[in-house]
This record gives structure tokens, C-alpha cells and sequence, in this order.
């Protein structure tokens, strides 16, 4: 009796650990049982590509929450960064009566440095000013939303073809360009996945983002650097967004100034779907990648399904609630064993 | 003893997981008398207080009110017994206001709506009382401390059938003045048939302002006597118990050189005096120096200004006679310094991180080699850390907090012998554990002091302090107020140094 019992807990304790892929898993079928073409080659790699740009921004914001912030400015990134990149490619850049035109990886090169600058001044405002996350990354978030549409008085960018005289052709590359029938942003993700797996896993700056937001105090006095770790986080997540903003407008190949509003919504839900505890401390990149992906896959299946985008929200929101409750429950359950287990000793 | 008996307390047992913190207490409080409360740190004070108040449920045993048996379940139930209680830490709401404080939860209501008229002159009423005539309408957080204290004071002035006062350490933030202020009150409370329970840390003030005294050692009631048949020796007699004297001190061991000094290091504190008062000391390779104090003589707040954790500190330290002020708690640490913290939770362990991982959270920098953290390295260490301090374990991946506290302090332990310290600061590292853990600590300092490192131990049990340390210094308000060669020191001379300046 008492033996089936705790069989009962460990396989729906694997069940609990497994939800997030389990759950990822039923959504596909069930919309692979309404619209049968969901399954074909094709439209899974549409809805990778799709999934992937939510995913990359979520891969900088679970490193953040695990460290115990939140970064609510990826979305202004994004937009700014497209801004900036479109504005080269469009506009260039004019010296009085000279218009400079710079080649298309130097562009690249240079839009990046806007998730590096937001990244770095969000983690100088958190760390050294002391000003709560929240506070910082929402400052943040107006002024960068503010320049991204200060860029071209709010109009959009054009055909960013680029002029072969120029010589700055070739960005929608990024956006359309393929490796072995792969989209490149694709591979981009999963570039980024690896990065963020081996941060996590085989630094010690990585283990130090864990004990940060797992008990401050604690990895203070252990000689850990709060401030360096966290303005590392908040530049990768910086970075993670510039590279979501490069790749949307070469999408496109357009830049609007609205670009990314409320994505960080759809990062910080991607992250807690796979597992991150917003106190910090808590998190793994596989899980948010997961989480990333039920967002992307119910996007678009419920698009196919031609749900009204209303009643998407209203879904979302309910998925993203009824995930926080199972992750309460599992936690319970698994205190609920271990005490179990030392009262057994 | 023709005192009559207001409360009775009879075999009050209270177990906690892992210890017992109430071994069949009997305990009198006798009417419209001062009832004081001794004992060592963890004796079991608090907890007993805590019970009659209705804070904690006591695992078995009987309470008596004139005879009568009477249920303590909770607060609610404690206070319709007339049974009020000052706690040790303040509770108050500093963004509110006296008045508000003073009526937290025992609200008047008029026309269905706060009657603040009433509880602003009702709480001018009541500071004039305690003769601390503040606007009722000042917000507390712009109180200090002392006058935070008589808000304390205050709220259970207004419960009107009070017929126990339990204060728990009243005079622990209270200025001179202040006390002779509680004082006159008590006085004036006793005249009015009410009894205190009164604890305290301060011997001189018992013997000013107490009828009986109980004291209270390993969760057990000692003696209970009447004051004016003892005097401070008796008590601390009665205190520390006799007993064999225990001693882990390997007198075969070579001490050395210093290896370890400070130079008038001085921290000041906020609105003038000094937390850390210009404190010289000095440590040799090999010896473990006792650090003894009250709550509240500066001990932590040493311990952190060396670690760098407070970089307005004033004078400086040195390593193997090279002078450093210390700013950086990282350097500190570089240096050779290790720190294991008073606050086991909040300051020693990531409670969301492996038991291995708190190990090696120190050094995970130096196990970064080719671009990846040598796991196989960082296992030996882990393996070679659990079987050196005896940690009961499973897997080192479970969780931290799936281990008992004295396992869990060993793991702290464990992190800073990686560090490879010259010197190790243990802040209260027994707090809190059970025997055989402490007894574990303890064989680890004598195999750390062996090996030729500097200890230095902070403790506030009078009987370890004396039975590990090669030699102690006490502390008393920020400065260093006695230094005792371990075959001079007796209990007596610890305590009245630690009360020195008080």
C-alpha cells in the first residue's frame, strides 16, 4: 500500500518535471489533428523561425531573473536597434554636405553596441545607483522606445535593400538567408542557446548569476562581484535583443520605430513557462527554450486555426497562469518528499 | 513564600525538530512582583516568554491563572488573559505614526469610521505617562531607538486588564536615562498589582529591580530564589552550571608567530560613538582566540569591518605584517582572510543551490581552466571537504537545504577551508546546532589551528568560549574591554568585563 503510494508521487513527479515539454508536446498535436499541414517540414521551420525570435530575447531574460532582476527594455531594444541599423542603411550618416554610407557587417556591428550600451547603463542603474530592476529597465524602456522613434519622427524606414553603388547591399540576407534549407535565424538561436548553456553551466560566472539571486548577502561575503555579474547579465540581454531587432528588420527589410513593444512580455513568459522563479536563483535555459517555443507554436497554430486575436490573448494569459501553479505544486510535492524522506532517516 | 502565585507554568515542554528548547518547565509568576528570567543565550527564555504569550504553542504542560487552568492558544487568547509582552526586537510600522502604533489592531471606532481623536489624546496621554511627551503624530521610523522602544512600551499600557507584562530585554536600546524611566514605571506598574516577567542580560539591573529570580540553563529551570538572598556571583553560578570542565584545547600544538593584527580599527555610528571603538588585537598562526561579548559589543560588526564589508572603516589590519585597510571584501578574502558569518541563512548558504556548489562557490574562479570549470577537480574537493568534516550526506547535487543545521554550517565551514585562509573568522559558529554538530565544530578548529592558521571565534556561550580558546578577548560597547590567557580566565572575569562600560 505504503510502496504504490510513493510510486504514485515519483511518476507524477516525473510528469511535473516534464510538463513544460509534455505540454509543448500536446499543443503540437493538437494542432496537427485540426490543421494537417502544421506537421510538414515547412511550416515547422515557419513556426521555429517565428518561435526563435522569441526565444533568443527570453534566453538574455531568464539569465536575468535568475540573477534576480527583470529586464523590461529588451522590447525598446529591439526597436531601437532596428532603428539604428535601418537609419545607416536608409539615411547613412551626413557630415554637413557629405552622406557617409558604411558596409553592412560594419552596420551590424555597430547596431549591436545599442544592446550593449542599454545592457550596460541598466546594470550601472541597478547595481551601482541601487535603483530597483523593475524601475531601471522601465526608465529604460521609454527613452529607448523615445530615440527609436526620435530616429526618423516616428516614420518608418523603407527598403533596406541597400544600393549596390553604395555598397551596402545584402542585408535582408539576415532575415531570408538560408544554411542547409535552415533560415539563418535559426541558427542564430541556436548559436545563442549553446552560449547560454555554457555560461550557465561551465563558468563561474555563471554559477555566480545562480547565487546571486539566490541569497545576495550570502554570495557577497563568499567574494563574489554582485555588480560585474549583474551588468553582465543585463548587457547579454541587451545583446540578445539588438540581435532579435538586426534580424526582424532584415525580415522585413524595413525598420519601424514600434518594433518589439510588449515582446518582453513574451520573454519573461517564455522564461517562467520553463521553470524560472521570478525571486531569482532559480532557472535552466533548456526549460525557457521550451517556454519560448509553446509561445511561438500556440502564436501561430492559433493563427492557423483562425482564432481570433482576441481570444489568443485571453489563452495566453491563461496558459501562463495555470504553468505558475503547477510550478507551486511541484515544489510542494517535492518539500512534501523530502520531508518524507527525513523523517524515513 | 507568602507572595501569592499569579501564573502558573507546570511542565511546559517544548520540542523543536532536532532540540529540545523546554525540558518540563516549571516556572511562578508572582503577583505585583518583578519575575526575573536568566540564562545563557538559548537557554530557553524567549521561547517560554513566547508561550505564555501565546506566540508558540507549547508540545505539553498546563498554565495556571489564580489556580485556574487556563489555554494559551494564541495571542488573542493570551491577552483576554491579561497577559502582554514586549518582544526583544522591536514591532513596530515605522512609516506610521505613534498614535497609530500605539492602536495597532485595538482601534477605537466612532460612527463606523477611526476614531483618531480619541487615539491621539489617549496616546499623549500615555507617552506624558512615560514621561516622553512626543507628537502623537510623529512617524516612528523618526524615532530613535530608545524612544522607539518606549512606543513598545506604550501599546501594552493601553491593554486595561494587564495583569502580566513580559519584557524581553527592554533595556537592550535604552539610554541611561531611559532606563531609570522603565525603572520608575515598573515601580509604578508593581503598585498597581501588576506582575512583570522581566529578562535580561544585565546582572547589576537585576539585582536593582528584582523580586525573584529564575534561572533557566538547557532548556531546564535551575533554581528559582528570591533576589535579595543572592548576589551576581550566585547567578552566574546558577547560569553556567559547574559540571566537568570540558576542554578541546590540544596544549601539544605549536602556536607562532602573529600572523594577524589590527591597528586601531574604528567604525563609527550613525549619530555619533562608535560601533568598532579603536580595537588593537592581534592573532598567532595556530592559536584560536576567543572573541566574548554581549549582543550588541561589536563583535559582527569587527568581523565585517576586517572583511572589508564596511569600507569607511578607520585603521587598518595587517596580514604577516603587511598593512592593509580594508575596503573590498574580495580582496579581503585574497588576501587570506576567510568569514564564516553569523546568519547561517541569510548570509552564509545559497538555499537554492547544490550542497556541492555551495562548497566550491568560492573558488570556482580557480577551477576555470580552458574555458570550462574543472568538474573533476571540483568533485575531489567536494568528496575530500565531506569526509574531512564529517558531513552526513547523499548525493552532493541534492539541495543545501535538504541538510540539518549543523550540517549545513560544516558546508559553510567547508567553503572557506578552500579557501586556503591564513586567518578564519567563525561568527557564532555554533548557533543554533545540535551537540554532536558542535562537538564536530569543534574538533575541526583544533585540526584547522594545527595546521598553523589563525583562528579567532566568536561566541556567546561562556563555557565554550573557555573550553576551545587559546586565549580570549572580551568586547564591550565596540571596545576591546579584557584579554585572558586561557589558564587565567574564569566565567566571572568574562562576564563583568563584557559589562564593562555599561
Amino acid at each position: 500500500m505504503k510502496k504504490s503510494n510513493i510510486q504514485n508521487v515519483s511518476i507524477s513527479m516525473v510528469l511535473l518535471k516534464g510538463r513544460t515539454l509534455i505540454a509543448l508536446i500536446v499543443i503540437i498535436l493538437v494542432f496537427s489533428m485540426i490543421s494537417p499541414g502544421f506537421l510538414s517540414a515547412k511550416s515547422l521551420i515557419l513556426v521555429t523561425k517565428h518561435s526563435a525570435i522569441t526565444t533568443i530575447i527570453a534566453l538574455g531574460m531568464t539569465l536575468v531573473i535568475i540573477s534576480g532582476g527583470i529586464d523590461l527594455s529588451v522590447g525598446s531594444i529591439i526597436g531601437l536597434t532596428a532603428m539604428i541599423s535601418g537609419g545607416l542603411i536608409y539615411k547613412g550618416i551626413i557630415f554637413g554636405e557629405y552622406t557617409v554610407f558604411l558596409s553592412i557587417p560594419l552596420i551590424i556591428i555597430l547596431s549591436l553596441f545599442v544592446g550593449i550600451v542599454i545592457g550596460f547603463l541598466n546594470g550601472w542603474l541597478i547595481s551601482y545607483m541601487k535603483v530597483p530592476a523593475f524601475i531601471a529597465t522601465l526608465g529604460t524602456m521609454y527613452v529607448a522606445r523615445g530615440a527609436a522613434l526620435l530616429r526618423s519622427g516616428g516614420e518608418t524606414f523603407p527598403n533596406l535593400s541597400g544600393k549596390s553603388e553604395l555598397g551596402n547591399t545584402g542585408f535582408e540576407l539576415l532575415g531570408a538567408g538560408t544554411f542547409l534549407n535552415i533560415p539563418y535565424s535559426i541558427w542564430i538561436m541556436v548559436l545563442l542557446i549553446f552560449l547560454a548553456i555554457y555560461v550557465t553551466k561551465k563558468t563561474p560566472l555563471g554559477w555566480h548569476i545562480f547565487a546571486v539571486g539566490g541569497n545576495e548577502r550570502a554570495a557577497k561575503l563568499s567574494g563574489i562581484e554582485i555588480r560585474k555579474t549583474k551588468i553582465f547579465v543585463y548587457i547579454f540581454s541587451g545583446v540578445c535583443a539588438s540581435i532579435v531587432g538586426l534580424i526582424v528588420a532584415s525580415q522585413l527589410v524595413a525598420a519601424h520605430p514600434a518594433t518589439g513593444e510588449t515582446w518582453e512580455m513574451n520573454a519573461i513568459a517564455a522564461a517562467v513557462l520553463g521553470g524560472t522563479s521570478m525571486s531569482g536563483g532559480v532557472g535552466t535555459i533548456g526549460g525557457t527554450v521550451i517556454g519560448g517555443f509553446i509561445i511561438g507554436v500556440l502564436n501561430d497554430g492559433m493563427v492557423m486555426m483562425g482564432i481570433s486575436s482576441f481570444w489568443q490573448m485571453v489563452i495566453k494569459g491563461m496558459v501562463i497562469v495555470i504553468a505558475v501553479i503547477t510550478d507551486m505544486s511541484q515544489r510542494k510535492l517535492q518539500a512534501k518528499m523530502a520531508l518524507a524522506q527525513q523523517v524515513k532517516d | 513564600m507568602s507572595d501569592k502565585i499569579l501564573l502558573k507554568a507546570r511542565q511546559v515542554l517544548k520540542q523543536y525538530p532536532g532540540t529540545r528548547a523546554l525540558d518540563c518547565v516549571d516556572f511562578n509568576t508572582y503577583e505585583g512582583k518583578v519575575n526575573v528570567l536568566i540564562g545563557e543565550n538559548g537557554a530557553g527564555k524567549s521561547t517560554l516568554m513566547k508561550i505564555c504569550a501565546g506566540v508558540e504553542q507549547a508540545t505539553s504542560g498546563k498554565f495556571y491563572i489564580n489556580d485556574q487552568l487556563v489555554s494559551l492558544k494564541n495571542t488573542k487568547e493570551a491577552q483576554a488573559h491579561g497577559i502582554g509582552i514586549i518582544y526583544q526586537e522591536l514591532n513596530l510600522f515605522p512609516e506610521l505614526n505613534v498614535a497609530q502604533n500605539i492602536f495597532m489592531a485595538k482601534e477605537e471606532m466612532k460612527n463606523g469610521m477611526l476614531n483618531n481623536k480619541y487615539h491621539h489624546l489617549e496616546a499623549t496621554k500615555i507617552m506624558n505617562k512615560l514621561e516622553h511627551a512626543i507628537d502623537s503624530n510623529t512617524l516612528v521610523k523618526n524615532l530613535r531607538v530608545g524612544q522607539q522602544q518606549i512606543v513598545e512600551i506604550a501599546k501594552t499600557m493601553i491593554q486595561d486588564n494587564l495583569k502580566i507584562l513580559i519584557m524581553d530585554e527592554p533595556t537592550s536600546s535604552l539610554s541611561n536615562s531611559e532606563v531609570e524611566i522603565l525603572f520608575r514605571l515598573i515601580d509604578e506598574l508593581k503598585s498597581q498589582g501588576i506582575s512583570i516577567i522581566y529578562i535580561s542580560h544585565r546582572l547589576e539591573e537585576i539585582m536593582k529591580i528584582g523580586d525573584y529570580v529564575t534561572v533557566l540553563r538547557d532548556g531546564k529551570v535551575i533554581e528559582e530564589e528570591k533576589v535579595q538572598s543572592i548576589d551576581v556571583p550566585w547567578i552566574v553560578r546558577k547560569m553556567v552550571g559547574k559540571g566537568t570542565k570540558q576542554t578541546y584545547i590540544d596544549h601539544d600544538k605549536i602556536i607562532g608567530d602573529i600572523i594577524f593584527e589590527t591597528h586601531d580599527l574604528s567604525l563609527g555610528k550613525l549619530g555619533g560613538g562608535y560601533l568598532v571603538d579603536h580595537v588593537n588585537l592581534n592573532v598567532k598562526a595556530g592559536e584560536v582566540l576567543g572573541l566574548y561579548g554581549l549582543m550588541g559589543a561589536g563583535r559582527t560588526e569587527l568581523i565585517e569591518s576586517i572583511m572589508g564589508l564596511h569600507p569607511e572603516v578607520d585603521g587598518a589590519i595587517s596580514i604577516n605584517g603587511k598593512k592593509i585597510i580594508p575596503r573590498n571584501n574580495k580582496q579581503q578574502i585574497a588576501n587570506g582572510l576567510g568569514h564564516i558569518p553569523e546568519d547561517r541563512q541569510g548570509e552564509g548558504l545559497i538555499q537554492t543551490m547544490s550542497i556541492e556548489k555551495n562548497i566550491t562557490l568560492s573558488i570556482l574562479e580557480k577551477l576555470y581552466r580552458w574555458l570550462r570549470i574543472d568538474t573533476k577537480k571540483e568533485k575531489d574537493y567536494v568528496k575530500n571537504i565531506v569526509s574531512k568534516l564529517y558531513i552526513k550526506v547523499g548525493d552532493h547535487k541534492n539541495s543545501i537545504m535538504s541538510l540539518s543545521g549543523g550540517n549545513q554550517q560544516k558546508v559553510v565551514i567547508g567553503k572557506w577551508m578552500l579557501t586556503k585562509p591564513k586567518v578564519l573568522f567563525m561568527d557564532e559558529p555554533t548557533r543554533g546546532i545540535d551537540v554532536g554538530a558542535k562537538e564536530d565544530v569543534f574538533k575541526i578548529m583544533n585540526e584547522l589551528s594545527k595546521e598553523g592558521i589563525g583562528i579567532i571565534f566568536v561566541g556567546s556561550d561562556l563555557k565554550e568560549v573557555i573550553s576551545v580558546s587559546d586565549r580570549i578577548i572580551v568586547m564591550s560597547n565596540g571596545a576591546v574591554t579584557g584579554t585572558f590567557s586561557n589558564n587565567e580566565v574564569t566565567e566571572q572575569l568574562l562576564v563583568d568585563s563584557s559589562y564593562a562600560g555599561h
